[in-house]
């Protein structure tokens, strides 16, 4: 390792500083609207190259105050906001993103392909519009009048606007708001494929199972604050810890294996309360479910005591009871 | 190769490219305004009903020596292209700010002077027309006579005419929420357009209108429109332009920093 990134010879001002493979970054950043609302409070975050990250947060969280920060649609009270360690609020500076917003209406009387041709005359080096139509699955409307198409196919041309230029940076926000599931799994797939080009993309999304299935980082604010950031599964791990160190009320070490368990068995709910790992008993019908933080030492026990126990699952914890967890203290 | 011969090229290309941004984004702004039939049909149909209305019917009379349906042939091309200013920009771009297309036009990296200059030159380009539907009723249907000189020079006063207004279309737009921008673009467009002249000679007006016409932007620019004709009221050509460019920077200014406000708290 590069003696430079040794910890010791960092002074504590260069190791706040935005990494170098931050394509986007927001450092010490508190937004105050005029109203006296403080929709960001000292937030810090990273948009490491080449992921996707999903930005989730209940409304009034700040995540869209965040975007718009970072797409230079507004200036932070304090702190600095950086795209390619430029000022995003720089027209010049923007010609390596792209932007897919909700828009309640866009110019209806152009056509799709009016559209997108407009958008990529911003960028120097633009896709080429028939990659864009493949991109974004608008084969055959390309003629259409923005105005003639549905729903879904409104989104899907927003979506073929933001990556009109071929920018290394996407911001989509909320891009499968609307869409049917097929759709939505193919814009998914869309987005896997911009991140296997080397695209950093940032996503709000109110889908959690969104969230899940495409981030490699997720970041929680809550009230203007960043509550929690890493993999999914770092995510549900740390809402799992919080919700086992609120309950117990004490330091006990902060399992990562949480699991659900579910069957139906003749058990009581005390017996089960007093095994191995338990944290809590939910019943649903005749089927328990079981929150356990030794999942194994549970089972252990549980197919001691019950021999008839029957229809048992295992799974992990859903990104919603995580996010939940975090974001209702 | 010297880095003269990189930079060159560079600079040109990036010029080109800028230029062409232009040119693309005015290009389809107008062909939108066009397809847009609400809007197309009634900034060139108004004018041209109240010229018809007005002008034609009153064909062959005079006030104060004046020609009437001359004299409504350069005031109705003074109304077009204020309306096709205030409309085009004042009300359209108040809708696109508040369904957050202008957003996105922002995030992206297009060059904003792109798109208001678009928006300003679209809007010229209507008065334009309108000024030539105009000229052609006045000719064959009212019987006016104008020079080759006058007609062209009422098209280009029409054309140049867009640009405070633009400016004020601009400011309503930032101004104005969008469900109600309409209504209030009439409610200042019309009285305004009546005070300055615009419908009926200035002459006819009562004489405290007449007096208080100088404060309204549309007194300067019909004063010029008429003076192409010889029908202005007495006084200096530089008073109104310096007028028109002092209501253009006071629209601007005041535009910019609602603006700016919005933008603070977005």
């Amino acid at each position: 390792m590069n003696a430079v990134l040794e910890p010791m010879d960092l002074k504590s001002e260069e190791m706040q500083l935005p990494a170098k493979h931050a394509a986007a970054s927001l450092h010490e950043v508190t937004k105050r609207y005029s109203n006296g609302v403080v929709a960001l409070d000292r937030v810090s975050l990273q948009l490491r190259s080449g992921e996707i990250v999903a930005l989730l947060g209940p409304n009034g969280a700040g995540k869209s105050t965040a975007v718009k920060l970072m797409m230079g649609l507004t200036a932070p009270t304090a702190g600095t906001a950086r795209v390619f360690g430029g000022d995003p609020r720089f027209a010049g500076n923007r010609l390596r993103t792209g932007v897919m917003l909700q828009v309640g209406r866009a110019p209806e009387m152009l056509r799709v392909r009016e559209h997108i041709e407009i958008m990529r005359g911003y960028y120097p080096r633009p896709l080429s519009f028939a990659d864009i139509v493949r991109a974004a699955g608008l084969e055959g409307i390309e003629e259409r009048m923005f105005g003639q198409l549905s729903g879904g196919q409104k989104q899907r041309v927003l979506f073929a606007l933001a990556l009109a230029g071929d920018p290394d940076l996407i911001f989509l926000d909320e891009p499968t708001v609307g869409l049917d599931i097929e759709a939505r799994r193919r814009m998914w797939a869309e987005i896997r494929q911009l991140r296997s080009r080397g695209k950093t993309i940032l996503l709000t999304t109110h889908y959690l199972e969104e969230a899940d299935a495409l981030a490699d980082q997720i970041i929680v604010l809550n009230k203007g604050r960043v509550v929690c950031e890493g993999t999914p599964a770092e995510v549900r791990a740390t809402a799992a810890a919080q919700q086992d160190s609120s309950e117990r009320g004490n330091g006990q070490s902060l399992s990562t294996s949480v699991k659900l368990l579910s069957f139906q068995t003749k058990l009581s709910r005390e017996q089960i309360l007093n095994l191995a790992g338990v944290q809590g008993v939910d019943a649903n019908g005749a089927v328990v479910i079981v929150t356990s933080t030794a999942p194994e030492s549970t089972l252990r026990e549980l197919l001691a005591l019950d021999t008839d126990l029957h229809g048992l699952e295992v799974r992990s914890p859903a990104l919603e009871d995580a996010f939940l967890t975090l974001t209702t203290k | 190769m010297s880095s003269t011969a990189l930079s060159l090229p560079y600079s040109y290309k990036r010029t080109n490219r800028l230029f062409a941004i232009f040119a693309r984004e005015t290009r389809y702004e107008f062909v939108r305004a066009m397809r847009t039939k609400a809007f197309s049909l009634s900034v060139i149909g108004f004018p041209v009903m109240f010229y018809l209305l007005f002008g034609v019917m009153n064909r062959g009379e005079a006030v104060h020596g004046q020609i009437v349906a001359k004299y409504m042939l350069a005031s109705y091309a003074a109304f077009g292209v204020v309306g096709a200013s205030l409309f085009g920009i004042g009300v359209g771009l108040a809708g696109e700010r508040s369904s957050g297309w202008l957003e996105l036009k922002r995030a992206s990296p297009m060059p904003p002077l792109a798109y208001l200059a678009a928006k300003c030159v679209s809007a010229m380009a209507f008065g334009l027309i309108i000024a030539n539907i105009l000229c052609l009723i006045g000719i064959f249907a009212a019987g006016v006579h104008i020079s080759a000189f006058e007609y062209l020079a009422i098209c280009a006063m029409s054309f140049i005419g867009g640009v405070p207004f633009a400016c004020m279309g601009l400011l309503l737009a930032m101004l104005l929420p969008a469900n109600s921008a309409p209504g209030i673009v009439n409610l200042i467009y019309l009285p305004m357009s009546y005070c300055s002249g615009l419908w009926m000679p200035f002459s006819l007006l009562p004489k405290w209108m007449q007096h208080a016409a100088p404060w309204l932007p549309t007194y300067h620019l019909a004063q010029l429109m008429l003076r192409l004709i010889g029908y202005a009221q007495p006084a200096e050509v530089v008073r109104h332009i310096l007028a028109l460019a002092g209501f253009a920077m006071l629209f601007l200014g005041c535009a910019w920093i609602a603006f700016a406000r919005g933008e603070a708290d977005a």
